[in-house]
C-alpha cells in the first residue's frame, strides 16, 4: 500500500529509570503508518506493544522515561516536544482508545461532559455547539437514545457502551490517527466484533489511520492491512496481513499462529502453545530476543538479527535462519479460512 | 430524600439517647463522687446533706433522676449547674457556641487550603526536594501537641517577643465577638487558628498526597491526558476531584468533633470561652448538668456531620448515589 506515511517511528528506544537501574523496555522499533491504513501490532502481553503506543502519545512519565530514536508526525518529532506542545497533538492529531473501558472513563463526570471537555480543549466551541456534536458522535458510535445517555455516568453503562463512548471521545476532534490499544480485550466476544466493525466503518468514513494493538490473531486477520509482530520489546516480523498469515517467517510468528484454535480443522488433543515464559520487560538480552524460547535456535542467535527483507519485498523478519531453512522447519496448519476465536 | 432524613433523624435520636444514658451512668459510677457533698458546701452536717439530696432529687431512683435531669435540660431548658449555683446550662452553651464556631471555622479554612496546597504540590512533585520538605513539615505538624504548640506560641507572642514589631499586634488572651469588633476578633483568633490547624494541615496533606498518588495511576487519568487538555486541568478537574473522598469525609467528622467541643485544648490554652473550655471546666468540677449538656451537644454535631458526609459523598461520587 504505497500511500503517504502519516506517522513514522524510527528506531524508537524506551528506557525506564527504576531503583534497580535503567530498564530497556523498547529497543529499535520502527514503524510507518500510511493514511487510511490499519496497522496491527501483535504480540503477547509484555511484548512492548502498549509501551510503544504510549511513547508515541508521550503518555509515559517523563520523569523516569528516556527515549531515543524519533517519532515523526506532521514534520515534528513528538519525542522532542514538551508536554505542553503535546496537548495540541493529543486528541486532535492522534487519539487513543484504551484496553479497559470500565476504568478508562472518569467515574465522577457525566459522559457528555467528558466528551465536551475534549472538544472545547481544541477549539472555541460554544457549549451548545459542543453538546450537539456529542449527540452526533454518540449516534455515530451506535449509542441509542443519546439525549438520555449524555447525562449518565460511566457506571450506568455496560462495558460495550463505555467502549463506544471511548471511541466517540477519541473521534470527537476528528484525529488523523487512532491508536486502539486492545480495545476489545475486556469485552464479551459478541461485543468485540461490533466494536471492531464500528472502528473499521469509522475509519472508512473519516479517512483516518489506525494502529490496532492486539494479541488476537483473528482480529488481525480480519482488519489488518499490515502487521508488525513484537516480542520482548523488539519487532521480530512485519509485512502485509497476507504475508504474515500465509508465509510467516519468524519462529515466534509460527508459534502465535499455531496457538490459534482452528474451527476448520480436526481438533488437536492439546492446543499448541509457545514453550517457556515470555521475555520480561527490561531484560532485553543481547542477541535474538526470542532465542530463549525458540525451538530452532542455533549459534548465530547470540547476535541480534536485523530485520531483513524476505525476497526483496516489504515483508521482513529478524531471524538468522536462512529463508530456505525456515520453509523446511515451519509447521503450519493447512491453509484455509483464517477465522479464529480467542 | 425524605426517607433519608427520617432515617437519619431516628438514628440521631437513638445515638444521643444512648450517649446521654452512658454519660449519666458513668457519672454515678465514678467512685468517691457524691453530688450532694459537692452541692452542700464545705463540711456539711448529715442533715444538710439529706436536705440537699431531697431538693436536688438525688434520693430518687436513678431512672427518675435521669428523667428529671433530661426534662429540665431539654423540655424546660432551665437546668442549672451544680457547681455555679443559679447558672443555667443552656444559655451558657449558647454563649459558648459562637466562640467555638469562630475558632473552628477559621482553623478549618486554613487547614483545608493549606493541606490542599501541600498535598497537591507534594503529589505532583513527588520524590522531589519539595515533596520531601513538605512531608517532613507535615509530620512535624502532626507530631507537635496542640497544648505545647499553643503554650509556646503564647510565650513568644504574649511575653518574649511581644514587644518586637513581629507580634506587637497580638492582643492579650481572650475573645472579642465578631459583631462587636471584627478586627480585634481576627487578631485574637489568628494564632489559635494556626495552632489548631497545624495538626490537621499535616494530617490532611499526607492523606491527600497518598490519595493523589494512588489516583494518578488510574486509567482515567491517562485518558484525561490523552485528550490533550492542559496538565493543570488534568490535575484539578480529574486527579484532585476524584481523590477527595477520604479527605472530605474525614474533614466533616473532624469538623464535627471540634465544633462539638473537641477544640478543648486550644480553647483552654488561649483562654477562649468556647464549648471546649466549658466541657473542660465541667469535667474538672464534675458538674453533671453541664457535662450532660456539652456531651449531647457535641454528640449531636458529630452525628449531624456524619449525615453530611453521606450527602457530600454522594455529591462527590455518583456511584454511591444509588445505594
Amino acid at each position: 500500500m504505497p500511500r503517504t506515511p502519516i506517522l513514522t517511528v524510527e528506531n524508537l528506544g524506551v528506557s525506564i529509570r527504576t531503583e534497580d537501574g535503567l530498564l530497556r523496555v523498547i529497543d529499535d522499533v520502527s514503524m510507518t503508518l500510511a493514511t487510511n491504513e490499519v496497522l496491527c501490532v501483535v504480540g503477547e502481553s509484555g511484548s512492548g506493544k502498549s509501551v510503544t503506543m504510549l511513547s508515541v502519545m508521550r503518555l509515559l512519565d517523563d520523569r523516569v522515561t528516556e527515549y531515543d530514536g524519533q517519532v515523526m508526525f506532521e514534520d515534528e518529532d513528538l519525542l522532542r516536544l514538551s508536554q505542553r506542545d503535546m496537548q495540541r497533538v493529543r486528541g486532535i492529531g492522534i487519539a487513543m482508545i484504551f484496553q479497559d473501558p470500565m476504568t478508562a472513563l472518569n467515574p465522577v463526570y457525566r459522559i457528555g461532559w467528558q466528551i465536551v471537555e475534549q472538544i472545547q480543549a481544541h477549539g472555541r466551541v460554544s457549549d451548545k455547539q459542543a453538546n450537539r456534536q456529542v449527540l452526533e458522535l454518540l449516534q455515530a458510535v451506535g449509542i441509542s437514545d443519546p439525549e438520555r445517555r449524555v447525562h449518565e455516568y460511566p457506571h450506568e453503562l455496560s462495558g460495550g457502551m463505555r467502549q463506544r463512548v471511548m471511541i466517540a471521545l477519541a473521534l470527537s476532534c476528528r484525529p488523523r490517527i487512532l491508536i486502539a490499544d486492545e480495545p476489545t480485550t475486556a469485552l464479551d466476544v459478541t461485543i468485540q466484533a461490533q466494536i471492531l466493525q464500528l472502528i473499521a466503518e469509522l475509519k472508512d468514513e473519516t479517512g483516518m489511520s489506525i494502529v490496532l494493538v492486539t494479541h488476537n490473531m483473528g482480529v488481525v486477520a480480519e482488519f489488518a492491512d499490515r502487521v508488525q509482530v513484537m516480542y520482548g520489546g523488539r519487532i521480530v516480523e512485519e509485512g502485509s496481513a497476507v504475508d504474515i498469515f500465509d508465509d510467516p517467517q519468524h519462529p515466534y510468528t509460527w508459534g502465535l499462529l499455531a496457538s490459534i484454535p482452528r474451527l476448520d480443522l480436526p481438533r488437536p488433543l492439546r492446543l499448541s502453545s509457545i514453550t517457556g515464559t515470555p521475555a520480561s520487560a527490561g531484560h532485553i538480552a543481547p542477541g535474538c530476543v526470542f532465542a530463549a524460547r525458540c525451538p530452532h535456535r542455533f549459534e548465530p542467535c547470540g547476535v541480534q538479527p536485523a530485520l531483513s527483507s524476505v525476497s526483496g519485498s516489504a515483508h521482513r523478519a529478524a531471524c538468522h535462519l536462512l529463508p530456505e531453512r525456515r520453509l523446511e522447519l515451519r509447521v503450519l496448519p493447512a491453509a484455509g479460512g483464517q477465522e479464529a476465536s480467542s | 430524600m425524605i426517607r433519608f432524613i427520617l432515617h437519619r433523624t431516628a438514628s440521631t435520636i437513638g445515638v444521643l439517647f444512648a450517649l446521654s444514658v452512658l454519660v449519666f451512668l458513668i457519672f454515678f459510677a465514678i467512685p468517691g463522687v457524691d453530688p450532694a457533698r459537692q452541692l452542700a458546701g464545705r463540711n456539711p452536717t448529715p442533715a444538710t446533706l439529706a436536705a440537699v439530696r431531697r431538693t436536688f432529687g438525688l434520693d430518687q431512683p436513678l431512672p427518675t433522676q435521669y428523667w428529671t435531669l433530661m426534662n429540665h435540660l431539654l423540655i424546660h431548658r432551665d437546668l442549672q449547674s451544680y457547681t455555679n449555683r443559679g447558672v443555667k446550662v443552656i444559655p451558657e452553651l449558647i454563649t459558648a457556641t459562637p466562640v467555638t464556631l469562630s475558632l473552628v471555622l477559621g482553623a478549618a479554612v486554613l487547614w483545608v487550603v493549606m493541606s490542599l496546597l501541600i498535598g497537591v504540590i507534594s503529589a505532583v512533585q513527588r520524590n522531589s526536594i519539595w515533596d520531601r520538605g513538605l512531608m517532613i513539615f507535615s509530620l512535624v505538624a502532626v507530631a507537635v501537641p496542640v497544648f505545647w504548640f499553643g503554650q509556646v506560641a503564647n510565650l513568644l507572642t504574649q511575653s518574649r517577643w511581644h514587644d518586637s514589631p513581629l507580634f506587637q499586634w497580638v492582643p492579650p488572651l481572650g475573645y472579642t465577638p465578631l459583631t462587636s469588633d471584627p478586627v480585634l476578633w481576627f487578631r485574637h483568633l489568628i494564632i489559635p487558628w494556626i495552632v489548631l490547624a497545624s495538626l490537621y494541615i499535616g494530617l490532611y496533606a499526607r492523606i491527600l498526597r497518598s490519595a493523589l498518588i494512588e489516583a494518578s495511576n488510574q486509567d482515567f487519568i491517562r485518558t484525561a491526558r490523552s485528550k490533550g487538555i492542559s496538565e493543570r486541568r488534568v490535575i484539578v478537574r480529574h486527579l484532585v476531584r476524584t481523590s477527595m473522598g477520604t479527605f472530605v469525609s474525614l474533614f466533616a467528622l473532624d469538623f464535627g468533633v471540634l465544633v462539638g467541643g473537641g477544640a478543648l485544648l486550644a480553647e483552654v490554652v488561649f483562654d477562649l470561652p468556647g464549648v471546649g473550655r466549658l466541657t473542660y471546666q465541667s469535667l474538672n468540677g464534675l458538674d453533671l448538668p453541664v457535662i450532660m449538656a456539652t456531651v449531647l451537644y457535641g454528640g449531636a454535631f458529630i452525628v449531624i456531620m456524619n449525615a453530611a458526609v453521606d450527602v457530600l459523598y454522594a455529591r462527590l461520587d455518583p456511584r454511591v448515589r444509588k445505594a
